[in-house]
């Protein structure tokens, strides 16, 4: 059968400074009609600079190189740019990361629509409105006749990826490019887009090459994927063989850095050093440097493909003729599973560590000369948690629900509207700022993004430092120069702190930007230690990082839990990290928590049907058993400024009763620890 | 002693601020990272072209500022004490000795032996005739002027263009030395990188320039000594002269100005954006009501309050210079306080955007002071701007100190400047025939050191700006690696990377 699209030899390169950086490096790859191809790779490996190179929208450093880009046949490379427009939004489309920055936000939704039928159809004015409506019906957006004449900015995030794919359909395109489609969406949004683009293409029969880091989306819907490493591809598989059996070192480790519940009382694997960078000329293997099983031969010369078994190819010299044999056996007895004590969970209840109680976060939304509110919005909304010393809770929830609104309120970096936040015995909300000072050594937090929380212009001595000498336990604040430690007794700590999260000493007198993101993150968490903290509030530390990262961080954490007997509380979408590492698990939803217990409880019997409908959008990585295909959750999260009466979730609930419209459910327990907010269950009568 | 000091105001500010620059040059010496950007400076060609030519204005200026009393030769009878003029004069008036004081009668023509009105003379014979006189000064050493002025004017050219050379040569070889031996390559690879243009830094623009302004300022040292090279104005002052002293002024105005609105808007604007609420109501309602009102207004109605306050307190100064002086601090002091609004709203945005950063929410939760947050996590991550503002900021005020004199709001008319020639030349221009060379030369002084300011802020802006500066960061990185790749003779630049595991180098941005 002859392939839709053929890249051959791909080679793209980009032109900065006086070293070209070869993002793109002989690339190959086939894609057939009506398949989902999913390209992955962690990032900076050049796989955006793939998908624009076949559509030839490459930026103006970037330059293709050789190599052949066949639709059909046709060599897309020989086109000239006239004709290539034809084949840009009619035969190949593209919807990108970001839904916010792809759409113009001054032009409305039909008019950009017909901006591409006008394009690439002759249509009539009343035909064009009519198949824009069709467009915006078949990618789900309700009121379409009404919507369509709306604007960008007064459609959420996962609206705007739809309109996209509407967009993107318009030309029906016979490939469609979808470049990280999900990626800033949240999971139960994420499970409706793929949805949506597993079903058009059941019914359009287009292909879709998929491109994304996560191995959870492309098991979800992709049905032959490759594996990107440095510029080529490394690996290529049908879905199903290559989540039995992923042959490439690089493809096991991502599997083994993936974080598991049947992982918990283990370290992850992980994957030394970093991506190479791409400017560098290579020798041998590209993956040699992080490689376990590299030897000699690796390190001079190429792999070429070999197949493994129809359809499964894999470029590394374990699997060419001659080594075979001894792979196999080598396979079973390398799994690295680096080696972290096992961990006893111990369900012992000691005195609370952190009690809030009924706290309320509220920002007026103010209008007007004169700066009147008008509003409020309530990011938080009466949450109440407990954290025991030495354990971990999960604070779970889509993005905008407030997580992180509680995680600053509970270090009282912002103001508390209402509330108690209690740690270890003593009322924080009622301290002046001084008195706070004092407490603040106890209490520390690690933020999402490691590239705005560590400050460009100092030193990492300086920024370890900084909390130390304000912070040194007796010595709250004005230290006087005899008081404080010696430069020499600082200069160890910093040493010690550095090694503990794995960075040598020498590292001290850099600064951030030399740094990657996951020794950043490193960083941030070895600032927090300085000043021996109790609890380490965690605010997505590894949302922003790749598996491979993510698996070492996560892996720090846990050492340091086990070694200092610190109290975490977990705040991440991510239910897999949470399965791993959490002992307790609460669930938000739009400023409340509507489910907690622990992870044992909530994970395998959800309660609240928000909790159901957030598990079942995780995408499953297991291509043997798919899971039934379960209802996923519709429509979107409210807006805090403009709560639903009743439950928060009855707008979205699949078993709503006309009880849940008017009162907020009371609380319903289920065991000591296990408790949701659902008119499902029975109501605790006293409770609050 | 044969002189007695005199430190003016802006002559104390000026050395302040020189003091300043080599302290902080002197602290980021040993502080690689605050470099980098300059070295990022360094590597813009026009940039460095620009600030080749600057470097000659600013030691003008410099020279220029170095103010004494010369002591006269007669010796005060009572007290055997010397007596000073009451004239004071600066290091620079006395390097140039000799163009200040070739005063003629009044006009004469670039080059000219003749002046340029005819006058009435009396002839040998007795009888009176009107005509070009000789000039007192220029061309004096001519028997025939009509003859013998174009072949000697060349042949003086191309002599101070021939020491002009020389020393550039001299420099050239010197200069090579010294980066060959920095960068331990021997003398002629060195020359050969510079020439092929392989250096970081452009050296050979550098080179390049530097030769062109030797040779023209040899052509002109060696005609000026016969010749008035840029003409007289109408008192007969050597217009070259002039325009020499009129780069300190605009020096001058352009970084005390700065200087004095600097504190203004990095204070405001910081505390603005750092404390929001009540204190950002103030400051943003103080500097929009100040930014609404015409600052030419403002500035004019000062100067003339200043200037009345001057007339009636006469007693306040010994010399005529000290009053200028003061007027052009005092100008600089109402200029500073109308300019300071912008920065203070561009900084008051950027503290803004950068109080919401997770680093500052960190020191928060390390107790960290107001104080200490806004000295150690704010300023320095806003200083790119106010550097870029500096400098940017720098060209617009010497142009104003043109307009606001020549509208007579500006300096002291006693005082030299480009602003106070262009007016002098407002009548010139009216005349028949046409005096053309004052506004020439004004302006040709002035667009030269206007642009080389301003090609000199381009680079500034684009080495300091965040966003380019990743892209050529990540450029310059691969170039080191190629570079240590090549020449893997080289010693590592700095010994402690070594010991880094391999992914600490790659710092590539987070998409
Ligand atoms: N405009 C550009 N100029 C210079 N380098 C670039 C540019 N765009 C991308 N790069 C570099 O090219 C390489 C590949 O980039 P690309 O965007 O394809 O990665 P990616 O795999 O899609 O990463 P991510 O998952 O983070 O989006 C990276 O090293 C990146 O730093
Ligand atoms: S070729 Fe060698 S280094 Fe590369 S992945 Fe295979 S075993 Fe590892
Ligand atoms: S209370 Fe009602 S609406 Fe809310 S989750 Fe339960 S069943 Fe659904
Ligand atoms: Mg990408």
């Amino acid at each position: 059968m002859m392939p839709l699209l053929e890249i051959a030899k791909l080679k793209t390169i980009l032109n900065t400074g006086s070293a070209p950086i070869h993002a793109v490096d002989g690339l190959e790859l086939k894609i057939f009609k009506g398949e989902t191809f999913a390209l992955l790779g962690e990032s900076g490996c050049g796989k955006s600079m793939t998908a624009l190179s076949i559509m030839r929208l490459l930026p103006e450093v970037a330059e293709i190189m050789k190599g052949h880009i066949k639709l059909d046949g046709n060599d897309l490379l020989l086109l000239p740019e006239t004709d290539m427009r034809k084949v840009r939004g009619k035969r190949i489309s593209m919807i990108f990361q970001e839904p916010m920055l792809s759409l113009n936000p001054v032009m409305t939704i039909a008019s950009q629509i017909e901006e591409v039928l006008k394009q690439h159809f002759n249509l009539h004015h009343t035909n064009s409105q009519k198949r824009i409506l069709e467009l915006l019906q078949q990618v789900g957006i309700p009121d379409a006749s009404r919507r369509m004449t709306e604007f960008p900015f007064q459609f959420s995030g996962g609206m705007k990826q739809r309109v996209m794919i509407a967009m993107a359909l318009a030309g029906e395109p016979e490939l469609l490019i979808a470049d990280e489609p999900t990626t800033a969406l949240d999971v139960t949004i994420q499970a409706q887009v793929l949805d949506l683009m597993r079903d058009l293409q059941q019914r359009t029969h287009m292909a879709i090459l998929l491109i994304t880091h996560d191995l959870g989306v492309v098991a979800e819907i992709a049905h032959r994927i490759a594996v990107m490493y440095a510029g080529e591809i490394i690996e290529t598989a049908t879905c199903k063989d290559f989540f039995q059996q992923p042959a490439h070192p690089y493809s096991q480790k991502l599997f083994a850095a993936l974080p598991k519940r049947t992982k918990r009382n283990q370290g992850l694997a992980v994957i030394s050093g970093n991506v190479p960078l791409l400017s560098q000329a290579f020798q041998g293997c590209r993956f040699a440097e992080r490689c376990d099983h590299a030897w000699e031969l690796c390190r001079q010369t190429v792999p070429e493909w070999t197949e493994i078994i129809p359809g499964h190819r894999v470029k590394c010299h374990l699997f060419s003729k001659e080594n075979r044999s001894e792979y196999q056996v080598n396979l079973t007895e390398k799994q690295t599973a680096s080696s972290v004590e096992a961990y006893h969970p111990t369900h012992h209840q000691d005195s609370a560590l952190l009690n809030v109680t009924n706290l309320k976060i509220h920002f007026p939304i103010s209008q007007g000369l004169l700066k009147h509110t008008v509003g409020y919005v309530k990011a938080v909304d009466g949450i109440s948690l407990t954290i025991t010393p030495g354990k971990t809770l999960a604070l779970v929830g889509e993005s905008g629900c407030g997580k992180t609104t509680v995680g600053k309120g509970i270090c009282l970096l912002i103001p508390i509207t209402e509330g108690s936040v209690q740690f270890n015995g003593s009322e924080l909300t009622r301290l002046t700022r001084n008195q706070l000072r004092k407490k603040r050594a106890e209490f520390q937090i690690i933020f999402q993004d490691p590239y705005s929380s560590l400050n460009p212009k100092m030193r990492i001595v300086d920024i370890l430092e900084e909390g130390m000498n304000i912070l040194i336990p007796d010595h709250p604040h004005r230290i006087k120069p005899e008081q404080q430690l010696s430069s020499y007794q600082k200069e160890n700590k910093i040493d010690e702190l550095l090694q503990r999260v794995g960075l040598p000493p020498e590292a001290k007198w850099r600064y951030p930007h030399e740094f990657s993101g996951g020794q950043r993150q490193r960083i941030a968490i070895a600032r927090a230690l300085a000043v021996n903290p109790k609890l380490l509030i965690c605010d997505e530390p590894t949302s922003a990082l790749d598996v491979s990262v993510q698996a070492q961080i996560l892996n720090l954490l846990r050492t340091l839990q086990q070694n200092l007997g610190l109290a975490y509380l977990f705040i991440t979408h991510n239910i897999s990290v949470v399965e791993y590492l959490a002992d307790e698990v609460a669930v938000m939803y739009l400023g409340r928590i509507v489910e907690r217990g622990y992870v044992d409880e909530v994970l395998n019997t959800p309660k609240h049907p928000y909790t159901q409908a957030l598990l079942s959008s995780v995408p499953v990585i297991q291509a043997t058993s798919k899971r039934p295909n379960c209802t996923h959750l519709k429509g979107e999260l409210p807006s805090p400024a403009n709560t639903p009466s009743g439950c928060y979730f009855h707008p979205r609930c699949p078993y709503v009763m006309p009880i849940c419209r008017k009162i907020y459910p009371e609380k319903s327990t289920f065991s000591q620890t296990h408790s949701a907010h659902c008119y499902l269950y029975s109501q605790n009568q006293n409770s609050a | 002693m044969p002189f007695d000091p005199v430190i003016l105001w802006t002559d104390a500010l000026v050395y302040s601020l020189a003091a300043t620059v080599i302290a902080i040059g002197w602290r980021m010496q040993r502080h690689t990272h605050l470099l980098t950007p300059w070295r990022r400076v360094t590597h813009s060609a026009s940039g460095m072209a620009a600030l080749t030519v600057l470097f000659f204005f600013i030691l003008i200026g410099l020279l220029d500022t170095i103010h004494f009393r010369p002591a006269l030769d007669k010796v005060s009878d009572n007290l055997g004490e010397k007596v000073y003029s009451v004239e004071v004069l600066s290091l620079f008036d006395i390097i140039v000795t000799p163009l200040r004081n070739r005063v003629e009668k009044t006009y004469s023509a670039p080059l000219s032996a003749h002046l340029y009105t005819k006058e009435t003379v009396e002839l040998p014979d007795g009888s009176q005739a009107r005509e070009f006189t000789r000039l007192t000064f220029g061309g004096a050493h001519l028997e025939d002027p009509e003859v013998q002025r174009i072949s000697d004017i060349t042949e003086r050219s191309i002599r101070g263009a021939a020491w002009g050379l020389l020393t550039w040569s001299l420099i050239v070889i010197s200069l090579g030395m010294l980066l060959a031996r920095w960068h331990k390559i021997n003398f002629l690879q060195m020359h050969s990188k510079i020439w092929s243009g392989a250096t970081e830094t452009p050296w050979y623009v550098i080179m390049i320039t530097l030769g062109l302004v030797l040779i023209l300022l040899g052509i002109v040292v060696a005609l000026s000594t016969h010749y008035h090279v840029l003409g007289t104005d109408k008192v007969g002052q050597d217009v070259l002269y002039q325009s020499l002293k009129s780069i300190r002024t605009g020096l001058v105005i352009g970084t005390l100005t700065t200087l004095i609105m600097l504190p203004f808007a990095l204070l405001l604007g910081i505390a603005a954006g750092y404390f929001r609420g009540w204190v950002d109501d103030i400051i943003q309602y103080t500097y929009t009501t100040l930014s609404s009102i015409p600052s030419v207004l403002l500035i004019a109605a000062a100067v003339l309050m200043m200037q009345v306050y001057v007339e009636t307190h006469p007693e306040m100064f010994d010399t005529i210079l000290a009053r200028a002086d003061l007027r052009l601090l005092f100008l600089c002091i109402i200029l500073g306080i109308t300019s300071w609004t912008g920065l203070c709203r561009l900084l008051r945005g950027e503290t803004l955007k950068l109080r919401e950063m997770e680093y500052i929410q960190a020191a928060h939760a390390f107790a960290v002071s107001h104080w200490r947050i806004i000295s150690r996590h704010i300023l320095p991550n806003v200083m790119h701007i106010v550097l870029i503002a500096i400098v940017m900021d720098f060209s617009s005020l010497v142009l104003a100190e043109a307009v606001l004199s020549y509208v007579g709001v500006g300096v002291d008319p006693s005082m030299i400047s480009f602003g106070t020639m262009i007016n002098a030349a407002r009548l010139e221009m009216a005349r028949e025939p046409i005096v053309w060379w004052t506004l020439l030369a004004a302006f040709g002084f002035m667009f030269v050191l206007v642009l080389s300011i301003n090609l000199f802020a381009d680079a500034v802006q684009n080495a300091f700006n965040p966003r380019i500066k990743t892209l050529s960061e990540r450029a310059s990185r691969s170039s080191h690696r190629l570079g240590k790749m090549l020449q893997s003779n080289r010693p590592p630049s700095r010994p402690a990377s070594a010991d880094i595991p391999p992914e600490a180098k790659d710092n590539k941005v987070h998409s």
